[in-house]
């Protein structure tokens, strides 16, 4: 049963087994076992970063393409659930048609660059992905009529998802409202995403990109259509990321370029992919919640040190709570040298 | 036994598109001024904007050109390119900060001796940047185009923050030497004096980087080595020296490059190298990946295409050049001038 649900690609190694089982007990769990809004509000943007980081792996773990323009197209999915949930009303059928259309305006965006740039060369695609993500997010910040510019858009989603709406009493101590709701759409959005995921990379389609990934002259010799093949991993990868983008607009009720488009999303997500480990669907998920996780309490712990060792010269500076991306920078580098495989590579040698 | 086909040679001229075809990117320049020049009725603003989208290419070529020949000659692709850029601007930056002296007089002379001082600092500074970032980034992953990308972005992050550290998170404004301040006319047309400066360096520049690369030996062996390294190794040049070479001289031009992009901003920030690397990806690409000329050419076109429209229909600017892009690589789906195979 289980085998079949993880589509037969098995976590291979005890201790990745558990984690992987801890951290979706956790995440089931999340609003009885850590009730409290911060908590809660850290466990759904684990969930939406394991589907988007998930897709990121799509591309770059099993179809070896770098793409920049992957917070655009999350950026698009947001967008999309927010424009439609202020034009056509509150509702779960404007929610349901901007995320679908969300996510074929990614796809067939991610068809245009992919035909113009991995015809040629796939490191063509890594340089004009950063370009049009870039054009795009100023694009995003200039038309405020339609996007709201830089302050973004705030929308209501359908009252049975907000916290005004009660169904029941307390269980264990936690209120039964919409915002508990939310969250379960939230998380069983994500966990089916994921599962999609985990079923294409270990479907032939995803062999193939594999196989591409490893020698792609080789491939084409066989008879299989690298472009076409590439292609397609960028077009699923722009939709996967986009529902994700609608997921976390439905959560945070609110869109704006700094939570979807901003470039230090873009990195975010790069670090999980590879801290958590390039080419394994689960690396997506040990990479997601070691990454948001260490943004949300590691930076106070940074600014603690920060602060005990004031006086000293440069250090201080260093330690900054606000300078953590320079370590975590410094960790990237050492862990595509050392590490190719990251934590869950590891984790399964061992 | 069959007859042999008739075989009747014409001595026809080539058509003139024909003849014309090689030199199409070269042509591309003056057609986009010309058209430039009908789409704006106003002639002194149409100068105005020819000369300020002049400028804007060349700096933009003196940041790409480094980028474009460590590609060609190593396939070696460095997203962490603008890096040297950002730390150019701040090196330069403080140079012509410490020179307040120099830079406040209005003599041309003594300000043009700050600038040159500012720019030396500045390509000195990325130079040995650049040497360590080859040896302790770029070195471990030759040939691992992946890995290249994913660990030069990294050495883009970390130095950004770096610079962070030194020079404070706010952005540093700073205000033109006093002779550079202000605009000439001419014809009816404010052309700024930076501007025009500006073209002049990036065109010296250019002349003598296409002179190192044409007339001198070293400049032989990165031409051969572009075309075929195995061969220029197995002719007993140590290619990995020339390598180092140039990337550090790719550095240094960033640098250079950084310093003329922060005074024409007239404020530099930790992020202008990350801003500048998008203009610097679409003229590599437009220009064809390992291509001087090529790259000179298609900073000539993005500054210019830049400068038009943003006169013309200020919100279509941002993604004008994305346009441009597009067509080329519609055009010519390796660039205007591929110098590199398609591997």
């Amino acid at each position: 049963m289980i085998k079949a649900v993880l589509s037969g690609d098995m976590p291979r190694s005890v201790v990745l087994a558990s984690i992987l089982g801890l951290i979706l007990f956790c995440l089931a769990l999340a609003p009885f076992l850590f009730p409290g809004v911060r908590t809660v509000d850290t466990a759904a943007r684990i969930c939406v970063f394991v589907v988007l980081v998930a897709s990121y792996d799509l591309l770059l773990g099993y179809g070896g393409i770098v793409s920049f323009a992957h917070t655009m197209f999350f950026g698009i999915g947001a967008y999309g659930v927010a424009l439609a949930s202020t034009h056509l009303g509150r509702g779960f059928d404007a929610l349901a048609g901007g995320a679908l259309a969300g996510a074929g305006v990614a796809a067939a965006l991610a068809f245009v660059i992919g035909l113009f740039s991995l015809r040629v060369r796939a490191i063509f695609f890594a340089m004009i992905t950063l370009a049009v993500a870039s054009a795009v997010a100023v694009l995003v910040s200039q038309l405020s009529g339609l996007t709201g510019g830089e302050d973004g858009l705030t929308f209501q989603t359908p009252r049975e998802l907000g916290p005004a709406f009660k169904f029941g009493d307390e269980l264990f101590g936690v209120k039964l409202n919409g915002k508990l709701l939310s969250y379960y759409l939230v998380f069983t959005g994500s966990l089916i995403l994921f599962l999609l995921m985990l079923r294409v990379v270990n479907s032939p389609f995803g062999r193939v990109l594999q196989a591409i990934r490893e020698n792609d002259f080789r491939a084409e010799a066989i008879g299989y259509r690298v472009v076409r093949y590439r292609v397609a991993a960028t077009c699923l990868s722009a939709a996967v990321a986009a529902l994700a983008g609608s997921l976390y607009a439905i959560w945070l009720r609110y869109v704006g370029p700094d939570t979807t488009l901003s470039m230090e999303i873009m990195i975010d997500i790069l670090l999980m992919v590879v801290i958590g480990g390039m080419g394994t669907m689960y690396g997506a998920v040990i990479g997601a919640t070691v990454l948001v996780l260490a943004q949300n309490y590691l930076q106070n712990l940074m600014g603690a040190a920060g602060s005990a060792i004031e006086g000293l010269p440069v250090l201080p500076q260093l330690l900054d709570a606000d300078r953590w991306l320079l370590w975590l920078g410094v960790l990237f580098i050492l862990s595509v040298y050392f590490f190719p495989t990251g934590i869950v590579g590891r984790l399964r040698r061992s | 036994m069959s007859m042999a086909p008739e075989h009747a040679p014409r001595m026809a001229r080539l058509s003139l598109a024909q003849r014309l075809a090689p030199w199409m990117p070269v042509l591309l320049v003056p057609i986009l001024i010309v058209l430039g020049a009908v789409a704006i009725p106003n002639t002194s603003s149409w100068l105005t904007l020819t000369v300020s989208g002049l400028a804007m290419g060349m700096m933009i070529f003196l940041m790409a050109s480094g980028l474009t020949l460590v590609f060609g000659l190593m396939d070696v692709i460095n997203f962490g390119h603008g890096a040297f850029v950002s730390v150019g601007a701040f090196v330069g930056v403080s140079v012509l900060l410490m020179l307040g002296g120099m830079t406040g007089a209005p003599s041309l002379a003594l300000n043009l001796a700050a600038m040159l001082l500012a720019v030396i600092g500045a390509m000195l500074a990325t130079g040995a940047m650049g040497w360590a970032f080859e040896k302790v980034i770029v070195q471990p992953v030759y040939g691992h185009h992946l890995k290249q990308i994913l660990v030069t972005m990294g050495g883009l992050i970390v130095v950004e923050q770096l610079i962070i550290v030194l020079w404070g998170p706010e952005e540093i404004y700073i205000s033109r030497p006093e002779a550079l301040k202000g605009a000439i006319t001419f014809a009816g047309a404010a052309l700024e004096k930076y501007r025009l400066v500006a073209v002049g360096f990036g065109l010296v520049v250019f002349a003598v980087m296409r002179w190192t690369l044409r007339r001198t030996k070293i400049g032989l062996i990165v031409r051969a080595g572009v075309e075929n390294g195995e061969m220029v190794q197995a002719l007993g040049y140590r290619l990995r020296l020339v390598f180092v070479g140039v990337f550090i001289a790719g550095s240094a031009l960033a640098g250079l490059g950084g310093v003329m992009w922060g005074l024409y901003q007239e404020v530099v920030t930790a992020h202008m190298g990350n801003q500048a690397m998008i203009l610097i990806f679409i003229v590599v690409i437009i220009g064809g990946l390992g291509s001087v000329e090529g790259c000179f050419i298609g900073a000539l076109l993005v500054g210019l295409m830049q400068n038009y429209v943003a006169f013309l229909e200020p919100k279509v600017a941002l993604i004008s050049n994305i346009g441009l892009m597009v067509a080329i690589l519609m055009w010519r789906p390796m660039g205007m001038i591929p110098v590199v195979k398609a591997k």
